[in-house]
């Protein structure tokens, strides 16, 4: 779709300094985050798109913060609002490749009422959710994937909830593409988000992104996870669902697929079934009220 | 005879009160008459009061009218709750005989009709009740036949031949009852008219609706809500012919969202709510005045707060409008005044919103969204149509989206435009995007988006004056209440009392025209339908003058006596030196 693309190498090796801006991220040293922006370089680079025609929105966060990291065009809205508005761009203008990110408090607590929606909709939008657990941006507090029992500001006794499985929702909101990542696997990491980028439809791209400074879980993350089976088929809800619910390890990979109508198509169809009789002008829809 | 005629249709919500009241609304402006209609239902589909209110004359109508000449009624609630309404000179009063017992003191005329029993043991159909009736008000009142039957064939000629003919039947069964039992002695006349001008007969809502497509929205979100919802009904069908788009939201945040999505790219888009979404939509009208975004939020007010009278009518919203959201973020205020308005206040909605680069919220109510009437058929040819503000090619040498002008207006750059690649964003920033918290920074971006609040104030149309020049009493009331208030002004005028009205359309920015008139008169009411006087206190705030605050907190809209009689009220005391 690009219409122009920013000229590579050759050899295979990928340039993706015309994507970087002079914006010097605001994030603490090791935060997940950079790892996420780098293989959002990479993806961009590799496939060559034009800045004027990608889009990124975000919403309220540190990881919310990368649009401008980005040379594209970016939306950085308000907390939680991510999808919808991401929804509205791409609806109104589907030539667009539409990005939208943030954190997990954004996604899965304020934000969690549009998921489903998003899902039913199965808006052309690849979402990537930088999950450190935390919110990152207020200092800490455990957000809706925190542990349960983990100390912190606002839970000086403990977080009374239990986590949300956001791999196992998505299955459960039939999102047609979802997938897990994490920010310390940069190689894999880069191919899931061009596969989410390229998929039709909505992509739920779950990415470990630890926080350095208020909840470090690279040691422990490092140490459980494992990559997706290459004979595990991604079509098949109840095995995605199984693995989604796997408790010792953290599966890697694209875990959940079903290509289905998305919602650009969907509006496209309404536009031609409506106008199957002409398009009528301006006079004539008056004519209809006399 | 009268060729004004208040008709109002009262019953059982469910009984056909609300078609019956259509079918003669349209009966009436199928014969060249003007209209007037106004609207009170019950939220559930089924049960409870409804009640429909047609005017109809051979002249312009400004309002519903003060009281009702002819009344129809469904049942005896129906007739206990209207009979004080109606005119009790020479008016009539029209009763199911079946199901309805008259007492107290009856208008000049009253008519009994057993339509119940008609319909039940007759036609072995309860609901044909109210076409009975239309029947019964076609042979007293002279409403055209063949063209009832048109307007009956239309709306249901799709439920198959049988319930047609069975309608039909009951049609002309009212019809014959009158001519066999009913002397007419009333005055009442609907008279049919050489139509001069082509008009259209629209609601509120639907002329909104036309409006914005012909502002060339493409882009609506919505989550239904009455009485907001049917601008989306008619959007949904007409958009996608348009090539744009409508989208049923999971909630009005998520409806703000999509449609600052929308604008983001440039889309003209819209969404509409009443107060409980509009509540909702706060923190997004921040974040569209910050990002510069247009978007229009239409707002059907609806009485009370929180789910309050969702079918009833009240001007409650203007605080929420004026204020909504933390911080200070501009935005402009409009307020919609008559279905024609409607039409062209929304386009200029639409115009205000891309020119400045704001959210623009246009008030409607209840009262207007659901009320019909016929009004010049409008000429696209003639519209002014703005479009947003573009970049040139200098500005893309080095872009910034929010580049300092003389006007605050900066050329905005949509995606897929080369050279104009920036990230929006909430947070405080400069000229150019980069994020921002000094202080010199904060106070001048500020001022910016302020600023350009001052392009709509020389704009055409944005207010109207009726009545005399040399006026001692002003009126200043907004939206829907104009023809109401023009009303009582012509009475008051021929009465002799110097008074003169200032309508504004748009409420924010202030006009300063509002403080030239106040000063030109001794005394001004503000007449609000709100309980705090919101318009009052904007316009001491912001005048330093007191103004008389006239309100109405009872759901239903303004009646023209009443105005004249605050008029009245207020001359007294001018004369009196009280
Ligand atoms: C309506 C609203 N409530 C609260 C906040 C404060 N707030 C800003 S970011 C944030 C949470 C951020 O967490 P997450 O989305 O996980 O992103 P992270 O900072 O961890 O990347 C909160 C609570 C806000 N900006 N807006
Ligand atoms: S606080 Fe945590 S999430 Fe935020 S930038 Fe620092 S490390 Fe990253």
């Amino acid at each position: 779709m690009a219409s122009e693309t920013i000229p590579q190498p050759p050899g295979g090796a990928i340039n993706i300094a015309p994507f970087k801006t002079d914006v010097h991220p605001v994030w603490c040293p090791g935060c997940g985050d950079f790892g996420v922006l780098t293989c959002i370089y990479r993806m961009l680079a590799t496939k060559q798109l034009s800045p004027e025609n990608i889009v990124i929105v975000s919403g309220i966060g540190c990881s919310s913060r990368l649009p401008a990291y980005v040379n594209a065009y970016g939306f950085h809205t308000v907390h939680g609002r991510v999808l919808p508005v991401a929804t509205g761009v791409k609806t109104a203008n589907p030539n667009l490749e539409v990005i939208a990110v943030g954190g997990d408090g954004d996604a899965y607590s304020i934000g969690a009422g549009h998921i489903p929606h998003a899902a039913r909709r199965n808006i052309d939008v690849c979402y990537i959710v930088m999950d450190n657990e935390v919110y990152g941006l207020t200092k800490g507090q455990g957000s809706a994937t925190a542990p349960v029992e983990m100390v912190k500001g606002t839970t000086p006794f403990g977080q009374l909830d239990d986590p949300l499985n956001p791999i196992a929702m998505a299955i459960a909101y039939d999102i047609s593409f979802v997938a897990r990542g994490y920010s310390g696997k940069p190689k894999e990491l880069t191919e899931l988000i061009t596969q989410g980028v390229d998929h039709k439809g909505f992509a739920l791209l779950e990415v470990i992104s630890p926080c350095t400074t208020f909840h470090d879980t690279y040691k422990p993350v490092s140490q459980r996870i494992r990559f997706v089976d290459a004979s595990h088929d991604p079509t098949d809800r109840l095995a995605a669902m199984k693995l989604a619910l796997e408790k010792e390890t953290i599966p890697i990979g694209v875990i959940y697929k079903n290509q289905r109508t998305s919602f650009s198509e969907r509006i496209k169809t309404t536009q031609e079934r409506s106008q199957a009789k002409g398009t009528p002008d301006f006079n004539k829809l008056l004519e209809s009220f006399q | 005879m009268m060729k004004d005629v208040v008709f109002r249709v009262g019953g059982e919500g469910g009984e056909g009160v609300i078609s019956c009241g259509e079918i003669l609304t349209l009966a009436c402006a199928r014969m060249g008459n003007e209209i007037y209609t106004f609207r009170s239902y019950p939220a559930e589909i089924k049960g409870g009061y409804a009640m429909y209110q047609l005017r109809t004359s051979t002249e312009i109508l400004l309002s519903q009218g003060s009281s009702v000449d002819v009344q129809v009624c469904f049942n005896q609630e129906a007739y206990d709750r209207s009979i004080k309404d109606v005119r009790k000179e020479g008016g009539v009063v029209i009763y199911d005989s079946s199901s309805c017992t008259p007492s107290g003191t009856l208008p000049t005329h009253a008519y009994g009709v057993p339509a119940s029993d008609l319909a039940r043991l007759e036609l072995r159909n309860y609901l044909t009740k109210n076409i009975i009736f239309l029947g019964v008000l076609s042979k007293l009142f002279g409403i055209d036949y063949p063209i009832l039957e048109t307007i009956i064939k239309q709306k249901l000629g799709k439920k198959g031949e049988a319930i047609l003919n069975l309608n039909f039947q009951a049609l002309k069964k009212g019809y014959q009852y009158v001519e066999q039992n009913i002397p007419k002695k009333d005055l009442y006349f609907v008279e049919k008219v050489p139509v001069q001008e082509q008009r259209v007969i629209l609601s509120g809502n639907q002329a909104l609706a036309l409006g914005a497509i012909a502002a060339g929205c493409k882009f609506y979100a919505g989550y239904p809500i009455t009485p907001a919802t049917d601008i989306m009904e008619l959007l949904a069908r007409e958009l996608p012919k348009q090539g744009g788009a409508v989208v049923q939201a999971e909630d009005e945040i998520a409806a703000l969202s999509m449609v600052l999505g929308a604008a983001y790219t440039g889309a003209k888009a819209m969404t509409a709510s009443s107060g409980p979404g509009i509540s909702l939509m706060a923190e997004l009208i921040g974040l569209a005045g910050m990002a510069e975004l247009p978007a229009v939020i239409v707002d059907c007010q609806r009485a009370g707060p929180s789910t309050g009278m969702p079918t009833k009518t009240e001007q409650s919203d203007l605080n929420h409008a004026f204020y909504a959201g933390h911080g200070e973020a501009p935005r402009i205020v409009m307020a919609l005044s008559s279905v024609e308005d409607a039409f062209y206040g929304i386009i200029r909605a639409f115009n205000f919103a891309v020119r400045c680069q704001v959210p623009v919220i246009v008030l409607s109510d209840q009262y207007l969204a659901q009320r019909t009437a016929t009004i010049r058929r409008p000429d696209p040819s003639k519209l002014v149509i703005e479009e947003r503000t573009k970049p040139t090619a200098s500005d893309c040498e080095n872009y910034k989206r929010f580049r300092l002008t003389e006007s605050g207006v900066s050329p905005m750059a949509v995606p897929g435009e080369k050279g104009g690649v920036f990230t929006a964003t909430g947070i405080e920033h400069d000229e150019g995007c980069e994020l921002s918290y000094e202080p010199e920074n904060h106070w001048r971006m500020t001022e910016k988006r302020f600023k350009k609040l001052q392009l709509v104030l020389k704009s055409p149309d944005i207010y109207r004056r009726h009545g005399v020049n040399d006026q001692e009493i002003g009126i200043i009331g907004w939206g829907s209440s104009e023809g109401v208030i023009r009303e009582a002004l012509s009475k008051a005028n021929d009465r002799g009392i110097k008074v003169a009205a200032f309508h504004p359309r748009l409420l924010n920015p202030m006009l300063p025209e509002i403080g030239v008139f106040i000063r030109s008169c001794k005394k001004v009411i503000v007449p609000e339908l709100n309980f705090t006087g919101q318009f009052a206190r904007e316009i001491r705030a912001r005048f330093g003058v007191d103004v008389v605050c006239f309100n109405k907190l009872a759901g239903l809209p303004f009646t023209p006596d009443e105005i004249l009689k605050k008029i009245e009220e207020v001359h007294e005391q001018i004369v009196h030196h009280v």
